[in-house]
């Protein structure tokens, strides 16, 4: 007789509720603003067990190196982090070494002397109002974070970098404003910066702005989430054993359960 | 009857087992989240990345000295003259509280590195610059409880129990040393 | 001396010095409890683990957090790429905020749907409104500590609320801030507040837990415990069920942890707090969506503030307000049709806080809000009037045969 309210619960309530709780906890998260549809890419890193490809990092990097760094810094990821995307030790020290920081010697006066793998990525401007004032006012954010800190990060980044096409004729782009079709309003301040064979890759991959962006944002991705494939492979451990947990509790409960179910 | 208790006995055996490792099992998922709260208070990557430090010795004249922070502590580097070298490598091990000798202490005996902390209570002895006080052995001295050490870096006098600690260094090329 | 239960010579001599042993094998080991409970009383134990949880990740990311609007975010940044385990710590605690909040609005549903906070049980119940109102404080402190862009302009927004307050409003504000915006004084006391709150709510939780064994735990047919036939004891079988909860519960959680860990927050915050750019679309935390959508369904500003913490206000003489002697909704059958519809009208609050606060919205949110507060102040007052409830059983072990629920009792033992 008692069985008869709990099952009646499994039946009724159980389902509405789980519902409600998806429902509520998906409404929020598509809640925010007006779309604006990316192509939608299949990157190696998305899914449960997706990770990051090495080689297209690697090439993402050159293409940080050689044409976001100039107006964008990098400022929370170090060089020796570097390492963690197939650069041996003495790699990182020369990539480093090409920077220079400034420090302060025994005199009291500010010299440079070059980046060591324990420094941060050096910025390209010594504070934003100097990255401001360089830039006609409009500010390069900082791409340490920037995968995480957009909606659907890594095809909006991907869409963005190749979303400059010439402006319909009704549209009018000012001065020192440039027609994407992606970017939220279509007037930004970034000048297209990825062309055919803008960088030259070693490994002999051909430079198209396509491959370049997914490149770059391959790098900026796992820039933002490092520790990303550490998280998934051991998500993937804790959860076959909460499985065999929760299986394993489950028949501990019918067991000691039994005689009052019998009653 | 006796096979009847028998099986009964079998499946109360097997009912405490399932139960038995259902609470083991949670006790190993809650040890094991505990590494993880424990293991945040170790060192972390950045401060692992400044563990180790490179200096270039180059511009390091005979008989001047520098003194590098490396994990938090000054390293002092002397670049010795040979009369010091000379000093350091005769002197009799009889004599000394911590007898060692100066090869083991310096594998490159133009350049002495050492941990600048007194062995006695942790101040930093005197000594690198040239107006410093080098106490009775020409080496340093440390001014809290007068403690004396020789071109070595090895105690001659005062409270200190041990030589001035040597700390793991190697050269990378003539001029480079990386510590730690 | 009375013989002691225990055999262990130690503990013996503790317990008869100190009855802490006595006091656990009492109250968590043969403790009586209904046994006819269902799943939702689970969700009582998992909010407790879910506040052990985030004490204790909490305790451990203050010693890697610098609370300094100049550190702060790159302190935290360094947590989730430096320090040993430390984005595991801080997802845990991050994603831990969104399931207690999940696990206590289950726990307080389930105390409306079978009438938990009738008589005798009125003060547990107040009690458990006053726990989630220090969450929410707690929560809205912690979420300002990364010191992104939702951080900031949430702490301005939320802050800005006490303004409304008639002649004081403005040096309220002031005093909150300690200066005059959301600030580095700002920043270091809700620090501060975040990391003792905690304990103010252990204490209360302490509280609850005594005020819950006082009459025991009420039950989904919501009639009084009887005798002990109606009882068992909680340990083995509440033990072990809410163990088998805990782990469905931390499947879910593992879950957004180590795969979603961002779907409940907002992009936003991975940007770092610029007090002279507002992002466009400022949103709270999920779990303040509701009692967003209120604040902004009233045209005035006073009116939005005074409606907003009337929506929790209202919870806390909820036992008064309900005039129906009869606990549980499985025997009131129009109040049933009523609850599902206050859940649906809480949960499109939710919705409509997240929405912009023009066209459609406004209007839509004006009717929940209007439709939450009928509810409560009207509803539930009237309601026993009018409506006839279905016959009560004699006891927890023997229900009176008759009506739909045995129906469905019988079908379901046909099944088996």
């Amino acid at each position: 007789m008692i069985k008869c309210s709990s099952s009646i619960f499994s039946k009724n309530i159980l389902r509405p509720f789980l519902s409600v709780i998806i429902i509520c906890i998906s409404s929020v998260s598509f809640g925010a603003g007006e779309k604006i549809n990316y192509p939608q890419l299949n990157w190696s890193f998305s899914g449960i067990l997706g990770t990051f490809d090495r080689a297209s990092q690697q090439r993402g990097l050159q293409v940080y190196k050689e044409v976001c760094s100039g107006c964008h810094g990098m400022r929370l990821l170090a060089y020796r982090n570097l390492k963690a995307i197939g650069y041996n030790e003495d790699e990182v020290k020369a990539f480093a070494s090409e920077n220079s920081v400034n420090t302060i010697n025994d005199d009291g006066e500010v010299v440079e002397r070059p980046a060591r793998p324990s420094d941060k990525f050096v910025s390209p401007y010594p504070n934003d109002k100097a990255a401001r004032a360089a830039n006609g006012g409009a500010y390069p954010p900082d791409l340490s974070l920037i995968v995480k800190a957009r909606p659907d990060g890594a095809n909006y980044l991907h869409a963005l970098l190749t979303g400059y096409i010439d402006a319909p004729a009704d549209k009018k782009v000012p001065d020192g404003m440039y027609y994407n079709k992606y970017y939220s309003g279509n007037l930004i301040g970034m000048p297209q910066p990825l062309y055919e064979d803008g960088v030259e890759y070693a490994d002999g991959t051909k430079a198209t702005p396509d491959q370049m962006a997914k490149d770059v944002t391959a790098f900026l991705a796992w820039a933002s989430e490092p520790e990303m494939e550490d998280r998934k492979r051991l998500g993937v451990s804790v959860m076959l054993f909460l499985l065999l947990l929760t299986a394993l509790s489950y028949f501990a409960m019918k067991q000691i359960w039994a005689p009052i179910k019998n009653q | 009857m006796s096979n009847n208790s028998k099986s009964k006995k079998n499946k109360e055996g097997k009912r405490d087992f399932l139960i038995i490792s259902t609470y083991a099992m949670a006790g190993i998922g809650a040890a094991s989240v505990a590494w993880p709260l424990i293991d945040q208070m170790n060192p972390a990557a950045d401060t692992l990345a400044l563990a180790s430090t490179e200096v270039d010795l180059s511009s390091l004249e005979e008989g001047q000295a520098i003194t590098v922070t490396w994990r938090g502590k000054p390293v002092f580097v002397r670049h010795r003259t040979p009369e010091e070298i000379k000093l350091a490598k005769e002197v009799s091990l009889d004599e000394m509280r911590h007898p060692e000798t100066d090869e083991e202490r310096v594998p490159n005996e133009k350049f002495i590195v050492l941990v600048g902390v007194c062995t006695h209570l942790g101040c930093v002895p005197l000594g690198q610059k040239s107006g410093d006080i080098k106490g009775q052995y020409g080496g340093w001295f440390c001014p809290c409880h007068g403690s004396h050490y020789d071109h070595s870096g090895r105690i001659r006098k005062g409270p200190a129990p041990t030589n001035l600690e040597v700390p793991s260094y190697k050269f990378l090329s003539d001029n480079i040393i990386k510590i730690g | 001396m009375s013989k002691s239960k225990f055999k262990n010579p130690v503990v013996k001599w503790i317990d008869h010095r100190l009855p802490v042993f006595s006091f656990m094998d009492h109250e968590l080991n043969h403790y009586p409890t209904p046994k006819n409970l269902n799943y939702f009383w689970n969700f009582g134990s998992l909010a407790g683990f879910a506040l052990v949880t985030m004490i204790i990740t909490g305790i451990v990311l203050s010693m890697n957090y610098t609370a300094h609007v100049d550190y702060a975010f790159d302190s935290v940044e360094r947590i989730m790429r430096d320090v040993n385990h430390g984005w595991l710590i801080r997802y845990i605690h991050m994603n831990g905020a969104s399931f207690f909040f999940i696990v206590v609005y289950i726990h307080i549903f389930r105390g409306l749907y079978y009438g938990s906070y009738k008589a005798p049980r009125e003060l547990l119940w107040i009690l458990g409104v006053l726990i989630l109102l220090l969450m929410m404080a707690t929560a809205f402190m912690g979420y300002v500590l990364p010191w992104g862009q939702m951080s900031f302009w949430g702490a301005t927004v939320i802050t800005n609320l006490f303004s409304a307050i008639p002649l004081v409003g403005e040096n309220i504000v002031t005093w909150l801030w300690g200066g005059f915006s959301v600030d580095n004084s700002t920043l270091n006391r809700f620090f501060s507040l975040h990391f003792v709150l905690p304990f103010v709510i252990v204490g209360v939780v302490i509280l609850h837990l005594v005020a819950l064994h006082r009459f025991g735990s009420n039950n989904p047919i919501g009639i009084d415990v009887k005798g002990t036939q109606d009882t068992i004891p909680f340990s083995p079988y509440y033990t072990i069920k809410d163990l088998f909860g805990l782990s469905v519960f931390l499947s879910f959680f593992a879950a957004a942890v180590f795969f979603f860990p961002n779907f409940m927050g907002h992009p936003d915050n991975y940007i770092e707090a610029n007090p002279m750019v507002t992002p466009a679309h400022i949103v709270p935390e999920w779990y303040f969506l509701p009692f967003y959508a209120i604040l902004r369904a009233i045209p005035d500003k006073l009116g939005g503030v005074l409606f907003m913490f009337s929506a929790i206000a209202v919870l806390f003489i909820l036992p008064w307000l309900d005039r129906s002697s009869v606990r549980s909704s499985q025997f009131r059958p129009i109040y049933k049709i009523f609850f599902w519809i206050l859940l649906v009208d809480c949960i499109l609050l939710g919705y409509l806080g997240a929405m912009p606060a023009e066209g459609i919205y406004v209007v839509l949110s004006r009717i929940a809000t209007a439709y939450y507060f009928f509810h409560f102040l009207v509803l539930f007052p009237l309601l026993p009037y009018i409506e006839k409830t279905k016959p009560l059983p004699l006891s927890i072990s023997e229900p009176i045969l008759g009506g739909a629920a045995t129906a469905s009792a019988f079908a379901t033992r046909e099944k088996k």
